[in-house]
């Protein structure tokens, strides 16, 4: 059923050429801490400025320098930006991976590598470009002890010429990367581009397929990892304080705040910050000056990953029930411990939705892209303050730290959701104050902050056992009275949380059903499998838990519904099992992926039809 | 008329803003009778009754066990927050990030500061976060009834008749070491000290910690106990006798020099510390470490203030926030505008 156009075939060295035009993948193959970064984000660039919709995945190991690192760049015309497994173009400049990295590679690929590594006798049938990078770089770069930095400019070089990358955009892209400030810098590193695009020109013919073409797909695009976009929703939301413990993969997401939070959150008047941000001595400290910020009625957050919400789940369970707003965002890894913190997983699913003892149910927010980074951080502290209740947004290390092509976000125009909060003015009016009683029948209290004027103002604080005006109490009906308060609030959120994103075809009797980043696996895999099969797929991605009505009805209107996701217990679909009608459960089928890389489409498409039978 | 008019003193049930105790008081209390925390709590009725502190300006935070309780027992009209075992220090450096103008005394016990929290508390020693923390140290855990906590003694005998064999934590040591910048101890029984050393602290700006050795009656307070009233009255070294003149009283009665130690404090009130036996500069670190370690070598309980640093910045000084609550900001001044935005979507084309 595959066709060759969509699906190019990359020819083997003396066979004929067919050229294979913006749909291919580059790594990168280096040792970290050798600053190969700049090099691969100009190479990115340089195809994203020429219109070319690209994606850039850096997979780093939890280490310094020395380690192996590979940095894999998709160009896909169609806009198919989720990772590929197939790897179409390989610089090889590590020699520790570079036999292992060439004997994986499917035939047809190129491989540009360090000549010494002596690789093109390993396989006949790839496309092998030998460079002599440390000749190469000697005369552009006479500082020596340079150039273990400048060398890997030369393979950007060298790859523009084989691939046919406007070297104008490659320029640009290299002294956007380095600023005005390092200007001398620029030069250095622009001469060892040259100095590889001289070498290739003269010494390379070109015998593989792929290159790059101008398209006009990314105009007016921003490229942006999702913990700065993360951290740039944050900002406009008002977030006031945050608190947090450095941990991989969240730590750039505060990191990125700080800088944006110090150029626009200096008040003008005085000089002084609008917003406190504090480094805590662990995750379980962070989480508890976020409930007590939320508490004394700021807009506060923390950023973590798996192993630091397992320290905050304490917290958590006492912001449920002392209904205290709190906004985590979990960038989710594997963990715990060591193992695998540098590699990415749907790992949090479950353990937020129902984190703490005790009865509790947390609202979730899934974030797909950058975009949604910035418009959930905004959501979510509405969402905390409105209904009083921590709320997880879970990320992942594959959005979170790695580079994505975006629309430019819109600026927000609503007013801040700051929730039933009564002031002294508010607190004259009322006959009694009664923190926790449900007022309004959607299972949401009023509350009042520490320091409002007001003799009625006041309550204590405690965790589970008190009766609606925050007395203590043991007895067994205040606190089922309180425990099913707490349900009909979470009721209440359905209504409130974002809609699922969802795409109904009518021939479909299969529906498939993710969040996250398992969208862009997803998303490319039903475009496989209708045209390689025939099979037309209904599409729905979760963006928020509770779940809504809308996943009831798609579910009721499938045969069959596939839950994709990233992690091996098949949490998502184990989420809905719990909170599903139990006659819809039949249909549930699961699709999962846990070895640590961002889930890529063949892996969804091959599974669907391995359990399809066909 | 030819004399200066003085207005007539208040009524002698109303402080100086006018209220009556009623408001400074709290809920009925659950301990045992007898229990040193109830005398501290009664202590905290007076002090901010006495000193004219509106009570809807305290924020009264704790963590978990009998000590942390107590908020719920006086000043019925501030928020409190019984928070999390060991995790005071965390919550209420939230609430004083958010609002910096919260008057804010933490209440916990020797287990949640000597033990599950002692990560926390020493995280804001460090940070001279600007709030009072009292310690309610009866050595023993009260609610779980009756273990040994990590400032029980060596030597000190359970009820069960167990020995301790492991050093004690000093918690005042700790403070003088680790930042903060006020540090006393007291006896709940000492009615007079503690009074004196609490309107100290709430005048103080910056973290200070007082240590208070309140005797467990239920569990703590038998033969052979170090945390015992008796032990206690028999082995108090008292370090000088404490004068506390608020700012807005005039200061009276001259002490002869050399016999006294006066520290100005924040709110302009005047710490009067008059010698007993020995001279103690409480401005002096090494002095204030060594009266420590000289009275527990004798098996000795030191009481007063140890130790006072004033001027330097508390956490939230060196954040440089501004002056008024970050929680109640209106959107206008933590939402930046469109046109930073896009500038910020410029840079990243």
């Amino acid at each position: 059923m595959s066709t060759i156009e969509a699906s190019p075939v990359a020819s083997r060295p003396g066979e004929q050429v067919y050229r294979v035009v913006n749909d291919f993948s580059i790594q990168v193959a280096t040792v970290n801490g050798s600053g190969s970064q700049t090099a691969n984000n100009v190479l990115m660039r340089s195809i994203f400025q020429m219109g070319v919709p690209v994606s850039g995945k850096n997979l780093f190991p939890s280490n310094i320098a020395g380690l192996p690192t590979w940095f894999t760049i998709r160009a896909n015309k169609n806009g198919w930006v989720g990772r590929k497994k197939e790897i179409d173009f390989l610089v090889a400049m590590n020699p520790e991976t570079a036999r292992e990295d060439v004997l994986k590679l499917d035939a047809g690929a190129a491989v540009v590598y360090d000549e010494p590594l002596k690789l093109k006798d390993l396989r006949s049938d790839l496309h092998f470009y030998p460079v002599p990078f440390d000749k190469l770089v000697v005369p552009v770069c006479p500082e020596a002890k340079l150039r273990k930095l400048v060398r890997n400019m030369i393979y950007d070089g060298v790859v523009a010429h084989v691939l046919n990358i406007d070297l104008d955009e490659m320029k640009k892209a290299l002294y956007k990367q380095f600023g005005p400030k390092k200007a001398k810098a620029a030069d250095l590193n622009w001469n060892a581009v040259m100095a590889g695009k001289k070498f290739a020109e003269e010494s390379l013919p070109k015998t593989d397929p792929f290159a790059v073409e101008r398209m006009n797909k990314t105009a007016g695009k921003i490229m942006i990892d999702g913990n700065a976009a993360a951290a740039l929703g944050c900002v406009f939301a008002g977030c006031t304080v945050v608190t947090w413990y450095p941990i991989t993969p969240s730590s750039s997401l505060v990191e990125s705040m700080i800088g944006y939070l110090r150029r626009l959150r200096i008040d003008k008047a005085t000089g002084k910050a609008t917003y406190a941000v504090l480094q805590a001595e662990d995750e379980l400290a962070a989480i508890g000056m976020v409930i007590g910020a939320a508490w004394a009625g700021a807009r506060s957050m923390t950023s973590t990953s798996g192993p630091g919400v397992s320290l905050m789940a304490e917290f958590i369970g006492l912001g449920y029930y002392a209904e205290v707003p709190a906004v985590v965002f979990d960038v989710q890894r594997t963990g715990p411990s060591t193992g695998l913190p540098t590699r990415t997983m749907q790992g949090d699913i479950l353990t937020n939705a129902l984190l703490s003892h005790g009865d509790t149910r947390h609202p979730i927010l899934f974030p797909s892209d950058p975009a949604e980074c910035f418009h959930m951080a905004l959501d979510a502290f509405d969402f905390a303050e409105r209904f009083q209740t921590p709320v997880f947004v879970n990320s992942d290390l594959d959005l979170g730290m790695n580079t994505w092509m975006a629309d430019p976000f819109t600026y927000p125009k609503r007013e801040f959701d700051r929730g039933k909060v009564l002031d002294a003015e508010a607190l004259d009016k009322v006959q009694e104050f009664a923190r926790y009683r449900d007022v309004d029948g959607d299972g949401i209290p009023y509350r009042t902050l520490p320091g409002t004027p007001h003799a009625k103002a006041a309550y204590f604080t405690r965790g589970s056992g008190h009766n609606d005006k925050a007395q203590y109490t043991e007895r067994e009906d205040d606190y089922v009275n309180n425990v099913d308060r707490l349900s009909r609030k979470f009721e209440t959120m359905k209504k409130a949380v974002p809609q699922p994103a969802f795409e109904l075809n009518p021939n479909a009797k299969i529906g498939l059903i993710c969040c996250g980043t398992s969208r862009f696996a997803v998303e490319e895999s039903r475009d496989q499998i209708i045209r390689e099969y025939g099979i037309p797929t209904s599409y729905m991605r979760l963006k928020a838990y509770p779940f809504t009505s809308e996943v009831l009805d798609f579910i009721q209107g499938h045969d069959r519904v596939y839950i994709v996701e990233q992690n091996r217990d098949a949490q998502l679909m184990a989420l809905m099992r719990l909170d599903l009608p139990v006659e819809l459960l039949p249909k549930l089928r699961s699709i999962r992926y846990y070895g640590g890389m961002p889930l890529d489409a063949r892996t969804v498409t091959a599974d669907f039809v391995n359990q399809e039978g066909l | 008329m030819g004399t200066i008019a003085t207005p007539p003193p208040p009524p002698k049930k109303l402080n100086r803003i006018g209220l009556d105790v009623l408001p400074y008081k709290g809920g009925k209390t659950t301990l045992c009778a007898g229990c040193g925390h109830n005398s501290i709590s009664e202590r905290m009725i007076e002090v901010f009754f006495e000193l004219g502190i509106q009570p809807w300006s305290v924020a009264k935070m704790s963590g978990i066990g009998c000590s942390s309780k107590t908020p719920a027992y006086f000043l019925n009209q501030a928020h409190g927050f019984n928070s999390v075992h060991g995790r005071a220090p965390a919550v209420s450096t939230g609430a004083l990030l958010a609002n910096r103008t919260l008057r804010t005394v933490v209440v916990t016990g020797d287990g949640d500061t000597a033990s599950i929290g002692i990560g926390q508390f020493m995280h804001m020693l460090r940070r001279n976060l600007p709030l009072v923390y009292i310690i309610e140290n009866n050595g023993v855990y009260g609610l779980t009834k009756g273990q040994f906590s990590a400032t029980a003694d060596v030597g000190s005998k359970q009820k069960s008749g167990v020995i301790n064999e492991m050093q004690p934590i000093d918690c005042c040591l700790l403070g003088i070491e680790l930042g903060a910048t006020m540090v006393a101890r007291s006896f709940s029984g000492d009615k007079k000290q503690l009074t004196s050393i609490l309107k100290a602290c709430i005048s103080h700006k910056g973290l200070a910690v007082v240590d208070v050795i309140s005797p467990c009656v239920t569990f703590n307070d038998h033969e052979g106990s170090t945390k015992s009233y008796s032990y206690v009255k028999d082995h108090e070294t008292v370090l000088h006798e404490i004068d506390y003149v608020p700012y807005y009283e005039e200061i009276s009665v001259d002490i002869a020099e050399g016999e006294s130690h006066e520290v100005r404090l924040h709110d302009g009130s005047l710490l009067r510390l008059k010698k007993i036996e020995k001279d103690h500069d409480p401005t002096d670190k090494t002095m204030a470490r060594n009266v420590i370690h000289e009275a527990a070598a004798k098996g000795e309980v030191v009481t007063g203030m140890l130790y006072v640093e004033s001027g330097r910045d508390t956490l939230i000084d060196m954040l440089n926030v501004v002056d008024e609550p970050l929680a109640t900001l209106p959107q206008s001044r933590v939402q930046p505008g469109p046109e930073a935005l896009a500038m910020i979507m410029d840079e990243l084309r």
